[in-house]
C-alpha cells in the first residue's frame, strides 16, 4: 500500500511537468487550431536558459530558494520572448493558409531548435546545478517525500492556479476565450486578436520554461534533444484531457504521469514511452475530444 | 508498342551496366551514399502517394519502413539460408533470392498500413496527422521490445543462422531498379483514369463522396500501396546496411520524409524524387555541412512554407507519366 | 515511359561522375582508425580512449614510428549512438582506408562496428568492450580487456564476501548489450553462491526518471543494488535513490569509470563500489609513471578507458612490428600472437578467443574520489 502511495506521489510529481507543458499546447490550439510542435523545444530552452542563468548568476555552488526563483523568472522571461518570436516569424505569415502549412512549419521550427541547440549548446548532456540541497522532508512509514519533489509539485500547482486565474478572471483571459470560441467574431467585437495570440504563446512558453527548470531540479540531466519525447507526451496529455481545454490539460498531464509511473513500477519500464502513444490512439478512436472536451460536429 | 520496348530495354541495359561497372570503378563509400539516395527516393515517393496525392497527412511513415526493415531482416536471418538452398545455392540463386525479403517486408508493412488506415478513416487533418505519428511510434517501441530481432540493441544480418551466407544486398543497380519500379507503379496508379479518385479525395472529400467516388476504398488503397513501398524501402535499407536499429526509424525520420515530399511539392512525384536525392546527398557531398544539415533542412522547410508553400514543383512533373487525358 | 530512358541516362552519368570523384589516399603514414563516442551520453569513454591512444601513438612515432613510417590516427565520432558506430566504422574503412580499427569502448557499439571490420578483413581491437559476444563476431576482432562473465562474478563475490550481502536488487540498462550481459552474469553468480535476487528492474539509456523502479527496489529491501550501466544514468540513479531513502550500497562495473560519475552523482555516490580495469592511485610504478605523463600532457588523471586506449594502441604498434607488414591477414595473426605485452593495465596476452586474461580492481568512491580498494585476479 505504501509502495502504491509512493508511486502515486512519483507519478503526480512527474505528471505535473507534463501538465505545465500540455497547457501551452492546449492554449495555442484553442486560439489557433495549431499543434505547436515546437513547444517541446521551448521547454528545452527553458532548461538550457536556466542552466546558463544559474551559472551566470554564480548560483552553481550555492543552493538557495531565492536563487531558484531568480533562475525561474529569468528563464520564463527568455522563453516567453522566444514563444512570441516563433509565433511572429513562423506562424503569423501563415494565418489563414489552411491547417497543413502551419503544421509543417511547426515541425520545421521544432527541428530547427533541436539542431541549432545541438550546435550552440553542444550535443553533450549538461547537468543542472543543484539549486536546492536535496533532503527528505517528510516520512510516513515507507513513503518518502523529498523537498525537491515537494518544490516541483507546489510550484507547478501555483503556476497552474495562476494561469486559471488569468484565463477566468482577467480581461486578457476573456479575450483568449473569445478568440478560441470564434476568432472572427471576437475581432469584430474589437478584441485585438493578434495581440491575444501573441500573449497566449507567451503564457504557454513561460509555463514550458518553468517545466524545464523544475525538471532540471529533479532530474538534472539536460540536453538539446530533451524536449522531443516530453513534448510529444505532453501533447498526448493535452489530447487526453481535451485539446483546447485548460483544466483538461492539467488533468491529462497528471493522469499521464501517474499511468506512466505505475506501468513502469509494476510492469516494465520498456513500455513507458509506448503507453502515451497507445493512450493517444485509443482516445482518438473512441473519444477524440478528450475527457473534458465538448463533442463537435463537422459542418458540410 | 515498339517504342515502349525500346525504352524499357534501354533502362535494363543502363541498370545492367551500372551493376557491373559500379563495384569495379566506384569508391564503396560513394556507392553507399548512392544506395541511400535510392532508398530515400522510394520512401519519399511512397509517402507522396498518401500525403501528396490523396491528401491524407501521414507523419508516421518511418514506422512502415521499420516494419519492412525488421520483417525482411528476420526473414533473411531465420529463413534466408533455407530459401537460398531451395533455390539451388550459388550466384544466380542469390540474385533470385532478393525479391523474397523485399516482398516480405512490403507485405508486412502493407498489413500495418491496413491496420492504420481503418481507424484513420474517421479522422481528418490534424487528428489524422497525430494519430499516424502515434502509430509510427507505437510500431517503433513495439519492435524495441522484441528480443528475437535484437530488441533495443539493434539487429544484424550477420547474426544469420548460417553466418557464411552473406545476405547483404550489394547491387546498386538493384536498388535503382526497385526505385524505377516504384515510381512507375505509383505513377501508373495515380495518373490513370481511376487515379483521379485520389486527387478528388484530396481536393474535397465530401464533394467526391457525394459524386460517387468510393472515398473509403480510395483512402485504404492509398495507405496500403504507400506502406507496401515504404516496407520495401525499409527492407532495402536493412539489406544494404546489414544492421538496423529502431533509432533509424524514429519520428525524426518521418519528419525528414515529410520534408522531402513537401519541399519537392505535395503532389509531384518528380519533386519528391529530386528533393529526396538532393537532401540525402547534400550532407555527404558537402562534408563540412554535416552538422548544419538538419538546421538547413528546417530553415528550408520553414521558408518554403512561408514563401513558396507549393514546394519546388508544386503539382507538376518533370516527366510526363503517360498523362494522356488532360491534367486534373 | 519515354522519360525512363532519360532517367537511366541520368543514373549512369551520376555514377560516372561519382567514379571520377572516387579519390585515392596517398601519403607516407600508416593510417589507423578509431571509432569513439566523442560526444553524447558516454562522451568521456571516447575522449579518454582517444587521449590514451594518441599519447601512445605519439610515443611510438617519437621513437621512429613503425616499419619506417609514422602512425596516424583518424577518429570518427559516433555520438554515443549504436548505429552510428557502424557507419563510423564503415567511413573509416571505406573513406580513410585504415589498416586497423581501434574501438569501441561500449559493447553495443563494438558489436555494431565489428561486422564491418570483419567483412573488410581489417583487424579491430576494442580497448574496453567487455561483453563476450564482441570477439565472437569473427577472427579479425580482438579486445585488450577482460570479459563480463569474469566481471559479473567479481562484483557478486565481492558483495557477498566483503559486504556480507545476500539479497540483491538489479537495475540494468536494457538498451545496452554491456549492461544486459553483465547483469546476467551477476545474476548467475549470485544464484550459484546461494544469494537471492529480490528485485530485477530495468531502464533505457537516455532515461532521466528512475523513481518508479527505485521505489519497487526499495520495497524489496535489498542489501545492495547492482547497477551495471553507464555513468550518466548512474549519477541520476544514485541521486534519486538517496532521495527515496535507499541507503544500501550501489555496486557497478567499469561503465562507472568516468569523472562524470563523481560530478553528476556528487554526494550521492559516496561509499559505492565498482569493478574496473585499473586504479590511477595504484602504487605500481608503471601505473604511476603513466599517470604522471598523462597528467602532464592532458591536465587530468587518466581513467580506465584512457589507460586501455594507451595499451591498445601499444599492442597494435607492437603487432605491426612483429608482423613486419600492414597486410590485414598477417597483422591479424600478429595481434593474435600477442603475449606478455607490458601494459599499464597489466600484462596482456591474447588468448585463443581473442580476449585478454587480466585482473580486475575494485574501486571505492570515497571523499569524492575513486580509491583503489581490492584486486581480484583472473583465475
Amino acid at each position: 500500500m505504501e509502495n502504491l502511495l509512493q508511486q502515486l506521489l512519483n507519478g503526480v510529481t512527474w505528471g505535473s511537468i507534463y501538465a505545465l507543458i500540455a497547457l501551452g499546447y492546449t492554449m495555442v490550439y484553442g486560439v489557433l487550431r495549431l499543434i505547436n510542435f515546437a513547444h517541446g523545444e521551448v521547454y528545452m530552452m527553458g532548461a538550457m536558459s536556466g542552466y546558463y542563468a544559474a551559472h551566470w548568476l554564480g548560483l552553481a555552488g550555492a543552493p538557495s530558494v531565492t536563487g531558484l526563483v531568480m533562475v525561474l523568472v529569468a528563464s520564463m522571461l527568455v522563453c516567453g520572448l522566444l514563444g512570441a518570436l516563433i509565433e511572429r516569424v513562423a506562424y503569423r505569415p501563415l494565418r489563414g493558409a489552411g491547417r497543413l502549412a502551419p503544421l509543417i512549419t511547426a515541425i520545421g521550427v521544432s527541428l530547427l531548435l533541436q539542431n541549432a541547440g545541438q550546435l550552440v549548446f553542444g550535443a553533450d548532456p549538461k547537468f543542472f546545478p543543484p539549486l536546492l540541497q536535496s533532503h527528505e522532508v517528510f516520512r510516513a512509514g515507507e513513503v518518502a517525500v523529498s523537498n525537491i519533489q515537494l518544490t516541483v509539485l507546489v510550484t507547478a500547482l501555483l503556476l497552474m492556479g495562476a494561469l486559471e486565474y488569468i484565463v477566468q478572471r482577467t480581461r486578457f483571459g476573456r479575450a483568449m476565450r473569445a478568440v478560441s470560441y470564434d476568432a472572427p467574431a471576437a475581432a469584430l467585437m474589437g478584441v485585438p486578436v493578434d495581440r491575444v495570440i501573441s500573449g497566449t504563446f507567451v503564457l504557454g512558453s513561460m509555463l514550458a520554461a518553468a517545466a524545464g527548470i523544475l525538471v532540471g531540479l529533479s532530474n538534472p540531466k539536460i540536453d538539446p534533444l530533451m524536449g522531443l519525447m516530453p513534448g510529444l507526451k505532453a501533447f498526448v496529455a493535452a489530447v487526453l484531457g481535451g485539446i483546447g481545454s485548460v483544466p483538461g490539460a492539467m488533468v491529462g498531464g497528471l493522469l499521464l504521469g501517474v499511468i506512466e509511473t505505475l506501468v513502469t513500477g509494476y510492469l516494465s519500464s520498456t513500455y513507458r514511452d509506448a503507453i502515451a502513444f497507445v493512450i493517444l490512439v485509443v482516445i482518438l478512436l473512441y473519444r477524440p475530444t478528450g475527457l473534458f472536451g465538448a463533442p463537435t460536429t463537422e459542418k458540410v | 508498342m515498339s517504342g515502349r520496348f525500346a525504352r524499357s530495354g534501354a533502362l535494363v541495359v543502363a541498370l545492367a551496366a551500372l551493376h557491373w561497372l559500379a563495384p569495379l570503378a566506384l569508391n564503396p563509400y560513394y556507392a553507399t551514399i548512392l544506395g541511400r539516395i535510392g532508398i530515400a527516393i522510394i520512401a519519399a515517393v511512397s509517402l507522396q502517394l498518401v500525403n501528396g496525392f490523396t491528401g491524407q497527412f501521414s507523419i508516421g511513415h518511418a514506422g512502415f519502413m521499420a516494419l519492412g526493415a525488421y520483417s525482411s531482416a528476420a526473414f533473411s536471418v531465420y529463413l534466408g539460408a533455407a530459401v537460398l538452398d531451395s533455390l539451388g545455392g550459388g550466384g544466380l540463386a542469390r540474385l533470385a533470392y532478393f525479391p523474397f525479403p523485399l516482398i516480405c517486408g512490403g507485405l508486412v508493412a502493407a498489413a500495418a498500413g491496413l491496420v492504420v488506415a481503418v481507424p484513420a478513416l474517421r479522422l481528418r487533418g490534424d487528428y489524422l496527422a497525430i494519430a499516424t505519428l502515434g502509430a509510427g511510434e507505437i510500431i517503433r517501441i513495439a519492435i524495441l521490445n522484441v528480443d528475437a530481432v535484437g530488441g533495443a540493441r539493434g539487429f544484424s544480418l550477420a547474426s544469420a543462422l548460417h553466418p557464411s551466407v552473406d545476405l547483404r544486398f550489394e547491387s546498386l543497380a538493384g536498388v535503382y531498379g526497385v526505385a524505377v519500379l516504384t515510381i512507375a507503379a505509383i505513377a501508373r496508379l495515380v495518373y490513370s483514369g481511376g487515379g483521379l479518385a485520389f486527387r478528388a479525395v484530396r481536393e474535397d472529400e465530401i464533394a467526391a463522396e457525394s459524386l460517387g467516388v468510393p472515398t473509403t476504398r480510395v483512402k485504404v488503397e492509398a495507405f496500403l500501396v504507400s506502406s507496401f513501398f515504404a516496407g520495401v524501402a525499409g527492407a532495402l535499407f536493412a539489406h544494404t546496411e546489414g544492421y538496423i536499429h529502431t533509432n533509424s526509424f524514429s519520428f525524426v525520420r518521418s519528419f525528414e520524409l515529410v520534408a522531402f515530399v513537401v519541399l519537392g511539392g505535395l503532389g509531384s512525384l518528380s519533386g519528391a524524387v529530386v528533393a529526396a536525392a538532393v537532401l540525402t546527398a547534400a550532407p555527404e557531398v558537402l562534408r563540412g555541412l554535416g552538422e548544419w544539415r538538419m538546421v538547413l533542412y528546417s530553415v528550408l522547410l520553414i521558408t518554403t512554407m512561408i514563401v513558396r508553400p507549393q514546394g519546388l514543383l508544386g503539382q507538376r512533373e518533370l516527366l510526363h507519366f503517360g498523362r494522356r487525358r488532360g491534367a486534373a | 515511359m519515354r522519360g525512363a530512358a532519360r532517367a537511366a541516362v541520368c543514373v549512369v552519368s551520376w555514377a560516372l561522375l561519382a567514379l571520377a570523384c572516387g579519390g585515392g589516399q596517398g601519403g607516407d603514414a600508416i593510417v589507423v582508425g578509431h571509432v569513439a563516442s566523442m560526444t553524447g551520453d558516454t562522451a568521456t569513454f571516447g575522449r579518454s580512449a582517444d587521449q590514451g591512444i594518441r599519447m601512445a601513438i605519439e610515443e611510438v612515432n617519437g621513437a621512429g614510428g613503425v616499419l619506417g613510417k609514422k602512425l596516424q590516427v583518424v577518429t570518427e565520432d559516433d555520438r554515443s549512438v549504436t548505429e552510428e558506430a557502424r557507419s563510423a566504422a564503415q567511413k573509416l574503412i571505406q573513406r580513410d582506408r585504415i589498416i586497423a580499427l581501434l574501438g569501441e569502448v561500449a559493447s553495443s557499439r563494438s558489436l555494431a562496428a565489428a561486422p564491418e571490420a570483419q567483412r573488410a578483413k581489417v583487424p579491430m581491437i576494442s580497448p574496453g568492450s567487455t561483453n563476450p559476444r564482441v570477439t565472437e563476431v569473427g577472427d579479425y576482432i580482438f579486445r585488450a580487456c577482460f570479459i563480463d562473465p569474469f566481471q559479473g562474478a567479481v562484483m557478486a563475490r565481492f558483495a557477498a564476501n566483503e559486504l556480507h550481502a545476500k539479497r540483491f536488487a538489479i537495475l540494468f540498462d536494457f538498451k545496452q548489450d554491456y549492461s544486459v550481459g553483465l547483469a546476467e552474469f551477476f545474476r548467475d553468480t549470485v544464484k550459484k553462491s546461494g544469494g537471492e535476487i529480490v528485485a530485477d528492474e530495468r531502464y533505457t539509456s537516455g532515461d532521466i526518471e528512475f523513481r518508479a523502479q527505485l521505489t519497487t527496489i526499495r520495497a524489496a529491501n535489498p542489501d545492495a543494488v547492482f547497477v551495471p550501466g553507464y555513468y550518466t544514468e548512474l549519477g541520476l540513479i544514485a541521486k534519486q535513490a538517496r532521495e527515496l531513502g535507499i541507503n544500501v550500497p550501489l555496486l557497478g562495473g567499469d561503465g562507472w569509470d568516468s569523472e562524470k560519475t563523481l560530478e553528476i552523482g556528487g554526494d550521492a555516490v559516496e561509499g559505492y563500489f565498482f569493478s574496473t580495469h585499473y586504479a590511477a592511485d595504484s602504487d605500481n610504478p608503471r601505473v604511476q609513471e603513466f599517470v604522471k605523463r598523462f597528467t602532464a600532457k592532458y591536465g587530468a588523471t587518466p581513467d580506465a578507458m584512457a589507460a586501455l586506449g594507451y595499451d591498445t594502441a601499444g599492442i597494435l604498434a607492437d603487432s605491426l612490428k612483429r608482423a613486419g607488414t600492414t597486410d590485414g591477414a598477417k597483422l591479424r595473426d600478429a595481434i593474435a600472437a600477442t603475449s606478455g605485452f607490458d601494459g599499464v593495465t597489466g600484462k596482456i596476452s591474447i588468448d585463443a578467443n581473442r580476449n585478454a586474461h587480466k585482473d580486475a580492481v575494485v574501486l571505492k568512491i570515497e571523499g569524492g574520489k575513486f580509491r583503489y580498494y581490492r584486486t581480484v585476479s583472473a583465475e
